[in-house]
């Protein structure tokens, strides 16, 4: 077996022992994604130059005696929304086909401190808008489950990526799900951690109050750890908290014996009886493993979906404003400036971006702005209160991350709000500001995967990552990945050492 | 119950500088309304007591210090505009003055 | 014709003395070559966030200290609309909740000008028009430099309690001494750190009711703002008198035409589309901040031109002296004038010399050591350097300090000696026989031209009080004999 399907911990302990060269490592990355791109399509640009200079760097500060950092020479794939100096940061759009960013995000910047190898950048929904990355101006992402399915979205191409084991782990956004929907779809862990947790700076804005980056990994165990990497106090981000950075990895064994788990009632309803049900085993299991569990109602969830429709177009019509053809991406020329601005965005946007556009642009205009973006704010408020009362009674909520498990191509092109419901479940956490995970737990009749959400109140990371860590151990066999829609033959030998925690989650699981 | 008429969704167009055909125009005049619909519930929610949340975080007052911090290189910065002139940016006329 | 009152608020923006721009490390500086102060947050692009320069929110409480306002919890909100001058195409600014509120501001003549608001924004970066003379209607194509885009601005909103062109050319003289004192602003209008918009409407005399205003743009001076107002006002007031109405809209000062004209000419409907800024947290004046800001509050210009008052022997006294006061609070040379008469020299004499010769050394006379400025007002009135000496002498002495007596040795204006003096006279007798007889018979009108000549032959070495005794005793000598 390869370093790659490995634990991330495992992979950087070889490489730092210099079992492995990050050199290596990346070439067999670049070799897997070379091979499965035609049929996936997870990435809009491979940075092989970036990446193979990355990589020599981490190799160089081995050699000399230096110390790269947790994750040295871990390939990691970034969503085409975090802007990386001198690579194309494309936000699946045409309007910023050929941007090439002059800085470098904060999380970027970070993962490489920590000796990541940035490999790629992957695919998404146009600006993060849509939840099957059907809405990328650069065509979409495929399921490596089922081709014919999408992976989710938006980050759906970072969720195929790991899914896939091209990358051991990738970086996404959460703005109302865009993590843990795809997350459930590829059968792969995604994390949104709480709301100032990880810095914004440099990740391209959908909608500020909402938007949170956060990590995809094949294991709780991986994406904990990708996570303590990115989190932390940023100066650049006026919304960052200003804590030391949270320690995930070291409690994520701790089991779950006397927490109390409340399972939110009010969704079991709304999703098909795959996902109702994946959440239903997990609370059994968590009641198995000395958690008590406990239904709760808490029917507020519900007015995060149309709030969230007002919220988060808004507050994107007023982000997107600035793609206007004058300092950056696309122009198309015109008579006067007005007319070069609205030519350059009719061409430049997708359908979905200038519905989204149109919507936020009427919700905030005069007269309107009371009856839908005012009360949109205060339903936020009524929903996290209904969070708080809940947490006074449950250290976490256990919730099904989608209303189904990954859907064929163009099933819900047709009817946009048909695709809004996509993130029924999700949006509550981005509303609130909550942390939110999904975790492979079941598979479908169609032998797809079903994930299941553990919600916590802010900061609640390590409790919450200690449950996902509780229910990954005892998930049926074959629910996650790596899947590869192509066998491959791996170039990089398992090493002796090794172990730990990671290094076991990732040995149980078998290739689909 | 809101129906947009497709004159308010051209007025929206205009406030957002989109160029829409007529036709999809037509199409997003219904979507909207639609959407509006299904948003219906959060219109009607009694929230005289219930103050709006903009914003999930209970922070106030951060700051950076009045230092100056490196600037970017200006050929980088022009290099990514689609038309400069004399170091600056150019754009086509401009039909008025700033608000 | 009707009898009409002017109603008038203005709209100041102030640009702030920051090293950096509101919201993020680049410079905030005046002239530099275009878009050389950008980064990506002031450039807008995709991913950057603002941050808040701590040093803005100070001067902007100092501000609304200043101007007595309430100091409030506020946040920002997002104004949006496109233009090409504004990298986000939403400009920063507080709404409805902005920082200061509620202050006042006292006229030197005593009058007041409510001030509804002082809140901080974002600068716009700067359009250049090509071709068509550089007018923005007739340009071919426009050039934006962003090196403005992001600079920290408090607006300062006038209460409509300006009734006249001159009551609103000394609110803007007084707020802008205000703003200089407490060290928010350089305050140079030339240069756009200040700029002024005026609300103008009439009503009739005595009505409370206000009329349809007009917003008057590109007032770039005091001089503008006040024939801008004068020519609004007759405008509206001949529009109502030829039974029109006034539009509500906002017109461009010409300076050179002297008239108003309409900016759009279009129906342009904005709708800003407010809405709170989610990159940015609540801005709540704690206590610390408070206390940074009052004690970093220097005096004001009411309270230093009362000082000066005082010094020249209280308000009667100084009432003919109020522009020379002006001028020294303006150019901040009170100190100068205070402390050179503590040092002994005459508060009337120090105040005339810093209102006329210092005032037009510009910035630099504030550097004159005071003591040295007293001994150089000492050696005027005890008559050992004339008018015209000290006026040479005082621009050595801001430039390169020393001792007034050696500078005036240096420039050769030793004191003249009394046989010097009494050669001249003798020699101004001779030659203008017929004029030292009507002066020695009584005709006091001549003395002025005798003195003159008597100036003229020792080339404006001796002093002019000295020059005048000498000759009436001369005269006394010649009577008695």
């Amino acid at each position: 077996m390869s370093l790659l399907d490995g634990g991330v911990a495992e992979l950087a302990a070889a490489v730092r022992s210099r079992q492995v060269s990050a050199a290596e490592v990346l070439e067999e990355a670049l070799a897997r994604i070379e091979e499965a791109e035609t049929e996936l399509h997870c990435f809009n640009t491979v940075m092989l130059e970036a990446a193979r200079a990355q990589a020599e760097a981490v190799d160089g500060a081995i050699a000399a005696g230096r110390d790269p950092g947790q994750l040295a020479g871990v390939p990691v794939a970034l969503k085409d929304n975090m802007c990386t100096r001198g690579t194309p940061t494309t936000c699946s759009s045409k309007i910023l086909q050929n941007w090439v960013p002059p800085y470098d995000g904060t999380v970027v910047r970070r993962l490489a401190e920590a000796g990541a190898v940035a490999v790629g950048k992957t695919n998404l929904d146009e600006f993060a808008m849509g939840s099957s990355t059907e809405n990328s101006a650069f065509g979409p992402t495929r399921n490596p489950w089922d081709l014919g399915r999408v992976p989710g979205g938006s980050s759906g191409g970072s969720a195929a990526a790991v899914a896939a084991g091209l990358v051991p782990l990738s970086f996404g956004s959460d703005t109302g799900g865009s993590i843990r929907q795809p997350a459930s779809f590829c059968g792969v862990v995604g994390v949104k951690p709480t709301y100032g947790l990880v810095s914004r700076y440099g990740l391209v804005a959908f909608a500020s109050s909402l938007d949170q980056i956060g990590s995809f990994g094949a294991t709780v165990a991986d994406a904990a750890l990708a996570l303590e990497v990115a989190a932390g106090h940023d100066p650049l981000d006026s919304t960052s908290l200003d804590l030391p950075a949270p320690r995930l990895v070291e409690a994520l064994g701790e089991g779950v014996e006397g927490l109390r788990v409340g399972v939110v009632d009010d969704f079991l309803a709304e999703v098909a009886p795959s996902c109702s049900l994946a959440a239903v085993a997990a609370a059994e299991a968590l009641a198995a493993a000395g958690a008590s569990c406990e239904n709760v109602s808490i029917p507020e969830m519900l007015l995060g979906l149309p709030a969230y429709y007002i919220i988060a177009p808004a507050e994107a019509s007023s982000n997107l404003a600035r793609y206007d053809g004058v300092r950056y991406g696309l122009r198309v020329d015109g008579p006067d400036v007005e007319t070069m601005n609205a030519r350059t965005r009719a061409a430049g946007f997708g359908a979905e971006v200038r519905r989204r556009i149109m919507i936020g642009t009427y919700a905030l205009s005069a007269g309107y702005y009371d009856a839908y973006y005012g009360q949109a704010q205060r339903a936020r408020t009524i929903l996290i209160r209904a969070f708080d009362a809940a947490y006074e009674r449950f250290d976490v909520l256990v919730a099904p991350s989608t209303p189904s498990s990954a859907f064929a191509f163009g099933a819900k092109t047709e009817d946009p709000i048909e695709m809004y419901m996509s993130d029924l479940c999700t949006i509550p956490s981005n509303l609130s500001g909550h942390p939110a995970v999904s975790v492979p737990f079941a598979l479908d009749s169609d032998g797809l995967p079903v994930g299941v959400q553990v919600l916590a109140p802010a900061l609640g990371e390590p409790v919450m990552l200690r449950v996902a860590a509780a229910l990954e151990a005892v998930a049926p066999p074959g629910v996650r990945g790596p899947v590869r829609p192509a066998a491959s033959s791996s170039a990089v030998a398992t090493g002796g050492g090794g172990g730990g925690r990671a290094g076991e989650g990732g040995g149980e699981v078998a290739g689909g | 119950m809101e129906r947009i008429s497709i004159d308010e969704a051209r007025h929206v167009a205009r406030l957002a500088r989109l160029d829409l055909a007529d036709g999809e125009l037509d199409k997003l005049t219904g979507e909207l309304s639609d959407l509006l619909e299904h948003v219906e519930a959060i219109r009607r929610l009694d929230t005289a007591e219930v103050p709006p949340t903009a914003h999930p975080l209970p922070l106030s007052n951060v700051f950076r210090p009045d230092e100056v911090r490196p600037s970017l290189e200006r050929a980088e910065v022009l290099a990514a505009a689609p038309a400069t002139e004399a170091d600056r940016f150019l754009v086509p006329r401009i039909l008025g003055e700033a608000p | 014709m009707a009898e009409y009152e002017t109603v008038v608020g203005l709209e100041v923006h102030c640009e702030l003395s920051t090293r950096t721009k509101l919201f993020c490390g680049c410079a905030n500086a005046f002239g530099a070559e275009p878009n050389t102060n950008v980064c990506p947050v002031c450039l807008g692009l995709p991913g950057s966030l603002p941050v808040l320069n701590e040093q803005a929110v100070e001067l902007a409480m100092r501000i609304g200290e200043a101007l007595h306002c309430e100091i409030r919890p506020s946040i920002f909100h997002r104004k949006n609309y496109f233009y090409p001058d504004m990298p986000k195409d939403y400009q920063i600014s507080q709404y409805d909740e902005p920082i200061n509120v509620d202050g006042l501001l006292e006229l030197p003549d005593g009058s007041r000008v409510g001030i509804v608001r002082a809140h901080m924004e974002e600068d716009t970066g700067k359009t250049t028009h090509v071709g068509g003379g550089g007018r923005i209607h007739e340009a071919g194509h426009s050039l934006v430099d962003y090196n403005r885009a992001g600079v920290p601005l408090v607006e300062i909103v006038s209460a409509p309690d300006i009734t006249s062109a001159a009551q609103a050319r000394a609110y803007v003289a007084e707020l802008r001494a205000i703003l200089v004192a407490t060290g928010a602003s350089d305050g140079r209008m030339e240069e756009g750190s200040l700029r002024v918009d005026a609300n103008v409407s009439i009503r009739r005399a005595g009505s409370d009711e206000l009329g349809t205003r007009c917003e008057v743009k590109n007032l770039n001076s005091l001089r503008s703002l006040g024939r801008a107002i004068e020519h609004e006002a007759d405008r509206q007031a001949s529009l109502v008198d030829s039974g029109e109405r006034v539009t509500q809209e906002t017109r461009h000062w010409d300076e050179n035409a002297s008239r108003t004209h309409s900016l759009r000419s279009k129906e342009e409907a904005y709708d800003y589309r407010y809405f709170p800024e989610p990159d940015l947290v609540p801005l709540v004046p704690d206590e610390a901040l408070r206390q940074r800001a009052s004690s970093a509050l220097g005096l004001m210009p009411a309270a230093r031109r009362a000082r000066l008052q005082a010094a020249l022997g209280g308000a009667e006294h100084a009432r003919a002296l109020m522009d020379q006061i002006g001028t020294v609070i303006e150019l901040s040379l009170d100190d100068l004038v205070l402390a050179a008469s503590a040092g002994g020299a005459d508060p009337k004499h120090a105040l005339n010399r810093a209102a006329n010769e210092l005032a037009s050394q510009g910035e630099r006379a504030r550097a004159l050591d005071p003591v040295s400025f007293a001994s150089l007002l000492a050696l005027e009135s005890s008559g050992t350097l004339s008018a015209t000496q000290v006026k040479a002498v005082l621009p050595e002495l801001v430039e390169h300090g020393g001792d007034p007596a050696e500078v005036a040795r240096r420039h050769g204006f030793e004191q003249l000696g009394t046989e010097e003096l009494e050669s001249a006279i003798d020699g101004v007798i001779s030659a203008s026989p017929t004029e030292w007889e009507r002066y020695v018979s009584g005709d006091a009108r001549i003395a002025g031209f005798l003195a003159g000549q008597v100036m003229k032959a020792t080339r404006g070495r001796a002093n002019g009080k000295v020059v005048a005794e000498a000759l009436a005793a001369r005269r006394a000598g010649v009577s008695a004999r």
